[in-house]
């Protein structure tokens, strides 16, 4: 299956993208692509739980299982207001 | 009977990559039955945890971002009918003492509009996806973010 990763703020710093397009087998959870990310970059090695989890727009526990044409988001501690 | 809720605008979008007018805000909310209208400013400060700070990057998911706030406007107007409320935020570059947000709560009397004003606020920061990254003369960071 496919899904659409996004990358905001310093997410989008770290990985140095806005947004990728990754081919995993189904049924992979979120939790598993943030294990991934921590593998690739080192200044998230630290962080063994993702921060907040956004599937399609929506808060989710990154323990859900994705399905094809997913948009995965990490949402890193938000600083609005 | 006339409905304070048909009042409340919801098909706008929360998000704006310009300057903020408040007082459009106010004429978008107040109707003649209201006797209250609280306004609530989010300014960018000059200092951070010590730090000094010279002008603020605000970075959202948009999409997501307009659903939250929708949300919370929903959730508003099921607990407090009698308020129309309206928030705008700015996205993008901001310098010191300009609003990254303002909200506005109209109300027949002022104790809801109060009430309502702090709770959006309060609310905002929790849920909805937008990031600050400041910056200063010692350089720039995310808030929020330990390294």
């Amino acid at each position: 299956m496919r899904v659409r990763l996004l990358y905001f703020a310093v997410l989008r710093d770290i990985t140095g993208k806005s947004e990728e397009v990754i081919e995993l087998p189904e049924g992979t959870r979120a939790a598993e692509i943030w294990n991934r990310l921590r593998g690739k970059h080192d200044q998230l090695a630290g962080y063994e739980r993702p921060p907040m989890t956004a599937i399609n727009e929506t808060y989710v526990s990154p323990d859900q299982p994705l399905r094809d044409g997913d948009e995965v988001a990490f949402i890193p501690p938000v600083a609005g207001g | 009977m006339f409905s304070v809720l048909s009042v409340v605008i919801n098909s706008m979008s929360y998000l704006t990559d310009a300057p903020i007018d408040s007082q459009e805000l106010v004429k978008r909310v107040m109707r003649p039955s209201d006797g209250a209208c609280v306004v609530f400013e989010g300014v960018v400060r000059d200092h951070h945890e010590g730090k000094k700070v010279e002008s603020i990057f605000y970075d959202a998911y948009r999409p997501m971002a307009e659903k939250e706030i929708q949300r919370i406007i929903d959730d508003i107007n099921i607990r407090f009918p009698q308020v129309a409320a309206a928030v705008v935020h700015r996205l993008g570059k901001l310098k010191v003492g300009e609003a990254s947000i303002v909200i506005a709560c109209a109300s027949p009397h002022r104790g809801e509009a109060f009430e309502v004003c702090r709770a959006i606020i309060d609310r905002f920061k929790q849920t909805v996806p937008i990031w600050k990254k400041e910056r200063g003369p010692d350089g720039e960071e995310w808030v929020g973010w330990q390294k």
